[in-house]
This record gives C-alpha cells, structure tokens and sequence, in this order.
C-alpha cells in the first residue's frame, strides 16, 4: 500500500514538475556552438596565428633583424635577410615553425618595428609535418586587405603613446 | 477476389514503406529533440536540419561490416534481428489508421484489415518481439549481452501481466475487441478513454514503455552497464534490424495508445473529409512519439530491484484495482 502511494505520488505530483523542466529547456537557445560554421569571437588579447604586418604602402615592416628568433623560447623562428629593390633590408626567408610555437607572444614584444603580432586564428590542422612550416608569403598579410581589428586597435595604442609610423 | 489482393497489396507496400521511413525519422526527431533539451543543437550537417541525417546513418550501417563473434550460436544469432523485427512491422496489419475513404470510386478502409478481435491480436504480436532480444542476449556468447537478455525476460514477465490488464478496462466499457470498432467509439473528445479511465492510461504508458525497452525501463540494453546490453555483439545490418525493430515497436505502442485512449483517427472533420482522418492519427502518433523521447530526456534509468518493485508491487495492483472498479461502474 505504502509502495503505491509513493508511487502514485512521484507519477502525478513530482514527475510533472520534473517534465515541466525539460520541456522548458527545450525552447531555451543551444549553448553548443555549431562549431566549424561558427565560430565563437576570440577574446582581443588571444594570441593565434602569427601575422608580418606591412606599411600602408604595402612595403614589409619587417627589417629581419633577427631579435624576433633571438626571443623566442621555443626556437621556432628562422630568417634570411636580403636587399630590397630601393636598398631597404628585408626578410628574404621568414619561417616559423608552427608546431614548435608556443604561441608566448614573445616576438611580438621583442620586435621594434612592429612587424609580427599574433593574430586570432587558432586552427592549424594539416597532413604534414612539413606543412607547418609557414613560409614569408603564408605570414604576410594580403595587401590591399581588409581592414584588420587588430590593427585598428595597435593604431589606437600608438597614438596614445604619440608613436608615430615611419612612413607617414 | 483480384482487386482485394491488389489492393492489400498495395496497402501493405505503402505502409511498410512509409513505417520504414518514419522509423527512420523517429531517430531524427529523438536527436533533435533530446538534444535542444539539452541545450545543444543536434544533427545539422547532412541536408538542411540535418533532415538527411537518417539516410546518411542508413547508408553506413549497410556499408558496415557484419562480424559474428566465435562462440555465437548461429541460427539463433542470425534469427534473433528477424524475430525483434518483424513483429514489430506486423502490428500494424490491424491498426486503422483512418476511416473508409472512396478512391476513385473504390470504397477503401484505411487499415490491413479489421480483425474482429484486434487488440488480442496486437498483443500477442507485440510480446513475440521480446523473444527477439531474449534469443539475442543468449545466442551472444557475451555476458553483458546474457545480463542485457535475462534482465529483458524478466522485465517481460513482470511487465506483461500488467499491460494485459490495463486494456480490459477499456474494453469492459467499450464492449467490442474491434479496434475501428473502438475508434468509432470515441467520436468526441469526451469519449476518449483516456478520460473514462484516466488510471488505466497512466498503467497503460508506464507499461508501453517498459515493454519497448525505452528508458527508463532500457535496463536491457543500459549503456551505462552493459555496453548495450542485448545487441553488444551485432553490428551492420543485424544491429539496423534492431533499431528499427525498437523505433517499429515505439510506433506500434504510440498507435494502439492513440487508438484506446485517443480516439484514433477521429478529429474534427473526418465525416466530411475522411483521408483527413490520417493526418489526425499521424498528429496523435507524433505527439505520443514526443513524450516517449520527452520521457527519456527528463528521467534516469530505473535500478534493477526498482524496476521490480514498481512491476509486482505497484502496476499489478493497480491494474487490478482499475479492472475491478471499471467492473463495477459497468454493472451498476
């Protein structure tokens, strides 16, 4: 007799409560992603793939200084320096190793040309070990390009620290 | 004689092709439904909503290779799919699924046929299924699949008893074996059963559930404990049969619940408009269908001596009570 009544009592008091919170979940928005379709904002500050970044004339920042390879831990850095076409130096090989990365950001900060920055791109999967060896051409972005939020906001850092571009 | 044969004929292929599909499709919707319960999104990739997703599992498992463990007993092995399957599919041979409707001046039932005594029928037939999974669980050789098979048995003999006796009380007061005759009975929304007998609904679920082996009555197969239980050892094909066999059942429980309780396929203008009859049966069904998947999104599995407890100490009895105060009020 007990055994019913519980029973009864969990069928037609407890367990509509219980349907009650399912159903009302079911009309709540997913908070799965429908992940490779989309993709969730990184935050400003992450640190994913790298970028060499170029003057607004299109000319490469980077003067291959080598303090970028000589600041990284992980020793993923490699570079080649040549003559530009106006007798300006540049990179003539400029690889990272993007298995070795570890994605520190140390570059970033050695560089005094503001040439590298990290960018928000995290997804690195390929068939080959050699593939991740990411040449110049991989690393520079596209010019003309699109407008970049990074670079917006290194703009906006600048002119309140009075740093003014070279070429300007 | 020939245009009966043609027409059961064509009957019989639509129906198994349209159970076929919506089998397939069930999978679907429990997905989906299952998972924005759970705050996810579910199947998306394969057509748009993900609608293609049932075909593209199809397509895999046929593909997939069909490996017989060594020590399987092998006819029983290779029965085992067959005997849960097909049971399930003739179920349907007695369901009406709508009223007699004129086909190019062909007077035509929408339903196999009209068994005079149908419910007995779809009850013998949906207890055959369990032997599927019985043999199964035996037949293995695995000893998850021996517990996900002796647990099935047993949860049969508690649960039958009880989802025999929760019908006669729809029976007492309809009177007739007939389930079109059932259905004619229930020609306004105040003559369902499921408000003349509210318990015997309530018993009629609870046991519709445990004997499809859904959760939270899936102690046969439990993932959780025994890897699958019954079907740990079939894959391919075998193992398709038994999931359609298992959605087939679903379907075949959603349809006779809707039929008793219901009222089938009666609705609002069926005597005007009688192929709507379907659409109403079809309505019925997918709304049972959904608080089947509801049920197993909101509830844990039960534990074993639970499930025993609930069968002999609360269903029975209730089943009783219900048959014996239907009784009652008939007489008076």
């Amino acid at each position: 007799m007990k055994e019913i009544l519980i029973a009864l009592w969990n069928v037609v008091i407890m367990m509509p409560q219980g349907f009650y919170v399912t159903f009302k979940h079911l009309f709540r928005k997913p908070v799965t992603l429908d992940y490779p379709r989309k993709k969730n904002a990184m935050s400003p500050r992450y640190r994913g793939r790298h970028y060499l970044e170029r003057y607004d004339d299109g000319t490469e920042r980077c003067v291959c200084c080598g303090l970028c390879a000589a600041a990284c831990p992980a020793d993923a850095i490699y570079m080649e320096p040549e003559e530009a076409p106006g007798g300006e130096r540049r990179a003539r090989i400029y690889e990272i190793n993007m298995l070795r990365c570890i994605f520190c950001g140390y570059c970033e900060e050695a560089c005094p040309e503001e040439a590298i920055f990290l960018g928000q791109e995290y997804e690195f999967s390929d068939f080959t070990r050699n593939a991740f060896i990411w040449t110049k051409e991989q690393l520079l972005v596209t010019y003309p390009r699109k407008e970049n939020p990074l670079k917006r906001l290194y703009r906006r850092v600048r002119k309140v620290y009075g740093i003014t571009d070279r070429a300007a | 004689m020939l245009d009966i044969i043609i027409e059961s004929g064509i009957k019989v292929a639509l129906l198994i092709v349209v159970l076929l599909t919506a089998c397939a499709y069930a999978t679907w919707f429990e997905r989906k439904i299952v998972a924005y319960m759970q705050h996810r999104i579910g199947p998306s990739y394969a057509g748009p909503f993900g609608l293609l997703q049932p075909l593209a599992d199809g397509i895999k498992l046929a593909f997939k290779e069909d490996i017989v463990p060594d020590n399987v007993e092998r006819v029983t092995y290779a029965l085992a799919p067959v005997v849960s399957f097909v049971p399930a599919i003739l179920t349907w041979a007695v369901i009406p699924l709508g009223p007699t409707v004129d086909i190019f001046g062909h007077q035509v039932t929408l339903a196999l046929s009209d068994l005079n005594i149908g419910i007995l029928y779809v009850f013998a037939i949906t207890s055959l299924g369990v032997y599927g999974i019985v043999l199964a669980g035996w037949s293995s050789g695995s000893k998850y699949s021996l517990l996900g098979g002796i647990r099935s048995s047993a949860q049969m003999i508690s649960y039958e008893v009880s989802y025999g006796l929760t019908i006669i009380g729809v029976i007492l007061l309809a009177n007739t074996l007939s389930l079109q005759e059932l259905v004619a009975q229930q020609s306004s929304v105040l003559d369902w059963f499921v408000f003349r007998q509210p318990l015997g609904f309530i018993l009629f679920v609870v046991c519709g559930i445990a004997e499809t082996n859904r959760a939270p009555f899936d102690l046969a197969e439990a993932e959780s404990e025994l890897c699958a239980g019954f079907h740990t050892e079939y894959s391919s094909m075998r193992f398709s049969m038994f999931f359609i066999g298992e959605y087939a059942n679903m379907f075949a429980v959603a349809s006779v619940g809707t039929t008793l309780f219901f009222g089938g396929w009666q609705g609002p203008f069926v005597t005007t408009m009688p192929l709507i009859g379907l659409l109403w049966f079809a309505l019925k069904v997918v709304a049972f269908m959904f608080f089947y998947i509801w049920l197993r999104a909101t509830l844990p599995r039960f534990r074993y001596d639970q499930l025993m407890n609930f069968g002999w100490k609360v269903l029975l009895p209730l089943a009783l009570v219900n048959i014996m105060v239907t009784a009652a009020i008939v007489m008076l």
